[in-house]
């Protein structure tokens, strides 16, 4: 793959939009799905920070994994936000301005995330950075973005606990991914005891806490035992036995990476069958992306808990998954993260286009309340606090790697980075 | 003083050395790179410290530690404690339900400092510490397998296992060490900033300068009877044995020594890049800073920067260029140097270089009578 | 922790935590057997163990999509298929390294742990090149799935079991290969005198590297197992790594009795500290028993008493 310096395949179409009105390009600039044929106002106007715009261009950064461990999670991310730029590029750009992105690898190593941040921002001037998947990454950049004032775009769920003017999370908090989850499970599966089990890092750590606190507390329910597992772990045959043991009404797996595809296949050769109704495991971990290593037939049943399934049903993602496979493959497969980092380019888009101006005060600005009504996974908007507002929805994994949605929140989920009792 | 004259301290050749590499260090990269850059060399030669101590552990005495990055990691540790300590004044963190300690400590529902915290709240035991901590704990592994007499792959192996212990551990008490994320966010030393432009600049000589020091004491065991008689000792262990040396006390000695070095490393890692992550314990790490060690010359003090470096760059450079190739290249240069350089760079230098420099300098500054017959390269590798 | 259950219930967790021991007994003795060959008789520290491990894997998953797109009525049986090919590619590949590489180096151990660490490194890049970063997903056969119940409470994973027996019949082969065959007698006679081998008209390079290979291929095996078990992907390998050479070490590098016992013991204390503590804190206390155990008997379990 040859991802890196290269710039968007559709240069060329810009200049036509010199013609349009300014007013007309304002409301086009709101309404997101029409195509901005903006009037391309002066450089000296729209950057008044020294950022890599020119008159024709804007760059950007993309920052993730391609190398190590965590490339299998972030490549997802990496052709969603692509993809979203060479879109937004084919619509005439950002201010009249075609978007062009640096690629850096992050390596799966925190202190090389640091580094590569560094230079795009002082030595590249990006205008703003999509990027990071692990907490620990993100951890490693946000003090760079914060004393060099640039915005990064992060696509992953996470643990919360953080709000940093310099970040824009599209992905969800964890309250907004487990307390729904919680409680649909309490009230349609009649859940009252519950074995919590996770990766050992922050973020299964911390999701865990919140669970045990909303199951004790809230649901009146009980937590059978709780246990993690060095990252990479494949053996799982003695936890299992445990469940066996206590015998939960609900499994509740919060396990990363590799030890996903040992866990789940050893699970189902344990013969706990999730397809019956006698097991049922909940996740917040997994997506279309870890089922492809997983293997459908080992997780069918399983309910995952995500704002965001490549099978949704509306037209947004109808187009979305079709864009999406034309541009990565007939077999590419769309997961909750890859989806919100898609967004980040959109909100990015949008947020510029409010504030008039790629200066990152002017953009920090304008980003509480942009919405996107263009989004897979429906109508987003983003909160005051820089998270979004979405709603959840609970998949049933089938055995072809897809889920089946069977609920979703009715009201947008407000985001809640430091939920009051539960810390 | 157990030399009698500065030139069995330092050969001709290793004055113009150490000179050469100061010249580039001291003059030419502030002068010729941006603050951007020079930060990153700065954090390259971090590793240099490793790599030096490494030289001595394994060039000199014959034994491969693939866990000194357990010592890197103890050192960035103690000084990212310190720092994290200042900046969690019960000011900076009142939005936490019990302020005054670090961040991670409260989300993990931790409601007092830890006890072996509490004395990280002073400058001074945290520098103490910087060094003491990787000497004592590497001094208790060498104790417990030289004393047995445990020695090469098995001693590469234990301490392999020992650098996989460590990560473990760290990831999984993230209360008390921040877990995976590392120590973040450090922002002041001593209410000084630490991630201006300017404060990286000093860092970054205060960096040479320990790397300077570190050097000269390496040399100074390489050039004492101790550094002979670790070489005696990698060529025929028992025959020193019979001899009357106790063997195991002086590869203590030298395992401690490249501990405190590694751990200064990582402290002058932590000041430059204002975090300390647990991704430098583990093995791959450990094993990518043997190969600096590999790359710049086994034998050579000076070489061990130039490896450290070069790697370094060509890794940041690949990375930044083709960042799907950079593991091709590294890979190559791994194997490349061990079968067609087995001393590095500075293998190179002593096969072509050492000895029309040695005329040159002959012709210049008369005839060196002393010269030291340790750096030719017939020395070759045994391991 | 155990005083509100039934004794049945004890006895049915207690037994299928010996099957869970075991199982990771198995993989501890597949994922050491080429190592003990390679590392235990050759002295060379081959750190890319794991990544001809991940070569029998992804052999494997290619395997089984040939045969689920030409001749899926044979779907079934394409596992015993795949092991073979697994075992030829990856001791083809360890021969080439063998004679590309590791020759050269027989006589400086420690530079074979840098040499095959590179090689680990360009290894891993081709993998993700070839097959992607993602993990493959490798479907395993229908007879392979699943659990066998042998009373009401006790269910034996049947993957589980048939890693085992690769296990057994691996160990086996290869104890019938090295104590039975006159190829042994010259690996052995290699190993003990080389010069005297040599003299005696033992063809050593030949030795050595059908040698490496048949380790590297016994690391291709382990991996075509280990689909069935873990996770296929570039990296996947590094997490091997550790216990591999643990096990061998721990076992008493030269013998391959030693290597069988060293993995029963790590593997059970493993296993039932797993039961009682969780995974993080059980793998910790086991290296940390294993590396303790190490320093004060650094010979390991089981020594072969040889003059060098």
């Amino acid at each position: 793959m040859n991802m890196s310096k290269t710039q968007g395949p559709f240069k060329g179409l810009t200049r036509r939009g010199l013609m349009a009105g300014s007013i007309a390009a304002f409301a086009a600039t709101l309404m997101l799905s029409v195509p901005s044929w903006a009037e391309k106002p002066p450089t000296a106007e729209v950057n008044t920070t020294g950022l890599a715009v020119t008159d024709d261009t804007v760059t950007v950064g993309i920052l993730h994994s391609v190398t190590g461990t965590m490339a299998l999670s972030e490549e997802g991310s990496v052709q969603a936000e692509i993809l979203a730029i060479e879109q937004i590029n084919a619509m005439g750009g950002v201010l009249g301005r075609q978007i062009q992105y640096i690629q850096e690898d992050g390596a799966s190593d925190w202190p090389t995330f640091a580094d590569r941040a560094r230079k795009l921002i002082r030595q590249d001037n990006v205008a703003s950075v999509f990027g990071c998947w692990t907490s620990a990454s993100r951890k490693a950049v946000l003090p760079i973005f914060e004393r060099y004032n640039n915005m990064l775009y992060y696509p992953t769920f996470y643990e919360g606990l953080e709000q940093s003017p310099n970040v824009v999370y599209t992905g969800q908090e964890a309250t907004q991914q487990i307390l729904a989850g919680l409680d649909w499970v309490h009230r349609e599966k009649g859940a009252e005891t519950f074995y919590l089990l996770g990766s050992d890092y922050i973020w299964p750590r911390t999701s865990n806490k919140i669970a045990r606190i909303h199951i004790e507390e809230h649901l009146g329910g009980r937590v059978l035992g709780e246990d993690y597992f060095p990252l990479g772990h494949t053996s799982f045959n003695s936890v299992i036995n445990r469940i066996r043991l206590r015998k939960p009404d609900v499994v509740y797996a919060i396990i990363v990476g590799g030890s996903n595809v040992a866990f789940y296949r050893q699970l189902r050769a344990a013969g706990l069958d999730m397809t019956s109704e006698d097991f049922t495991l909940m996740t917040i971990s997994v997506t279309e992306d870890e089922v492809l290593g997983i293997g459908g037939q080992n997780i069918e049943g399983a309910y995952s808990a995500m704002k965001y399934f490549q099978s949704l049903d509306n037209p947004n993602n109808e187009a979305f998954v079709k864009a999406f496979k034309e541009r990565w493959g007939e077999d590419s497969v769309i997961g909750d993260v890859t989806q919100a980092a898609y967004l980040g380019p959109w909100l990015w888009k949008a947020a510029v286009e409010k504030a008039g101006s790629f200066d990152i005060d002017k953009v920090r600005e304008a980003t509480p309340g942009i919405e996107l009504t263009t989004a897979p996974e429906g109508y987003v908007k983003v909160h005051d606090n820089h998270h979004l507002w979405s709603k959840l929805r609970i998949g049933k994994a089938r055995r072809d790697g897809q889920f089946d949605v069977i609920y979703e929140t009715e009201e947008l989920m407000e985001p809640n980075p430091f939920p009051e009792g539960y810390q | 003083m157990p030399f009698n004259t500065f030139k069995e301290y330092m050969s001709r050749q290793d004055v113009l050395a150490f000179a050469v590499l100061a010249l580039l260090l001291l003059v030419v990269f502030p002068l010729s790179l941006d603050i951007l850059r020079l930060n990153q060399v700065g954090k390259f030669l971090s590793f240099a410290f490793v790599a030096v101590g490494l030289v001595l552990c394994w060039g000199y005495g014959g034994i491969l530690s693939l866990g000194q990055g357990v010592f890197y990691g103890l050192g960035g540790y103690a000084m990212a404690m310190y720092l994290k300590l200042e900046a969690s004044s019960p000011e900076n963190t009142s939005i936490q339900s019990t302020p005054g300690i670090p961040d991670f400590m409260d989300w993990n529902r931790i409601t007092e400092l830890p006890w072996f915290w509490v004395p990280f709240n002073s400058l001074t035991v945290a520098l103490i510490a910087i060094v003491v901590v990787p000497a004592v704990f590497a001094y208790l592994i060498g104790f417990a397998m030289f004393k047995r007499r445990v020695s090469g792959v098995y001693f590469a192996i234990i301490t392999q296992s020992i650098a996989a212990i460590m990560t473990i551990l760290i990831i999984g008490q993230q209360g008390l060490t921040g877990g995976v994320n590392g120590i973040t966010d450090l922002r002041t030393l001593k209410g000084w900033e630490i991630n201006t432009d300017f404060a990286s600049y000093v860092f970054y000589f205060v960096c040479v300068a320990m790397l300077f020091v570190c050097l000269f004491i390496a040399q100074f065991i390489r050039m004492s009877k101790v550094g002979k008689i670790l070489i005696a000792m990698r060529g025929q262990e028992d025959r020193v044995r019979f001899s009357g040396y106790d063997i195991a006390n002086f590869k203590i000695f030298v395992f401690c020594v490249g501990a405190a070095f590694a751990g200064i490393g990582g402290a002058m890692f932590t000041l430059q890049e204002g975090f300390m992550s647990p991704s430098f314990v583990g093995i791959v790490p450990s094993i990518e800073m043997v190969i600096f060690c590999a790359v710049g010359g086994r034998l050579s003090l000076p070489g061990a920067v130039y490896g450290a470096l070069l790697v370094n760059i060509a890794k940041t450079t690949f990375g930044e260029a083709f960042p799907q190739l950079w593991l091709f290249a590294m890979g190559l240069i791994f194997i490349g140097v061990v079968l067609a350089l087995p001393n590095g760079v500075a293998g190179v230098y002593n096969t072509f270089f050492a000895r029309p420099v040695d005329a040159l300098m002959a012709r210049v500054l008369g005839r060196d009578k002393t010269r030291n017959t340790l750096t030719v390269p017939e020395q070759g590798v045994t391991s | 922790m155990f005083s509100d259950f039934t004794t049945a219930e004890l006895g049915a967790i207690f037994a299928m935590q010996g099957f869970a021991g075991l199982i990771l007994f198995a993989v501890f003795v597949l994922m050491a057997l080429g190592l003990a060959i390679i590392f235990g008789q050759m002295k060379v520290i081959n750190m890319a163990h794991g990544e001809f491990m991940i070569l029998g894997a992804y052999v494997t998953y290619v395997t089984s999509n040939m045969f689920a797109s030409h001749i899926p009525d044979f779907f079934g049986y394409y596992f015993l298929v795949a092991i073979v090919l697994a075992f030829l590619a990856a001791g083809a590949l360890g021969a080439l390294v063998e004679w590309g590489m590791i020759r050269f180096l027989y006589k400086r151990p420690l530079d074979t742990l840098l040499a095959t660490w590179g090689l680990s490194l360009i290894l891993q890049q081709t993998y993700r090149s070839v097959f992607g970063a993602r993990e493959v997903g490798v479907v395993t056969p229908e007879w392979l799935d699943g659990s066998y119940r042998l009373t009401d409470m006790i269910e034996v994973p049947i993957n589980g079991m048939f890693v085992m027996a690769i296990a057994v019949m691996a160990t086996i082969a290869v104890a019938l290969l090295m104590y039975r065959s006159s190829w042994g007698k010259q690996v052995r006679a290699v190993v003990q005198n080389r010069p005297m081998a040599g003299a005696v008209g033992i063809n050593t390079a030949r030795v050595d590297r059908m040698t490496f290979a048949l380790g590297c291929g016994i690391a291709g095996i382990a991996g075509s197992a280990f689909t069935m078990i873990g996770s296929t992907g570039p990296t996947a390998g590094q997490a091997y790594i550790v216990d591999t050479f643990l096990v061998v070490v721990f076992g008493g590098a030269a013998s391959l009795m030693g290597t069988v016992a060293s993995a029963f013991t790590i593997s059970q204390s493993q296993s039932i500290l797993e039961f009682f503590m969780g995974g993080s804190m059980a793998k910790v206390l086991t290296l940390l028993t294993v590396v303790v155990i190490l320093m004060l008997r650094p010979q390991g379990l089981f020594t072969l008493k040889v003059r060098r």
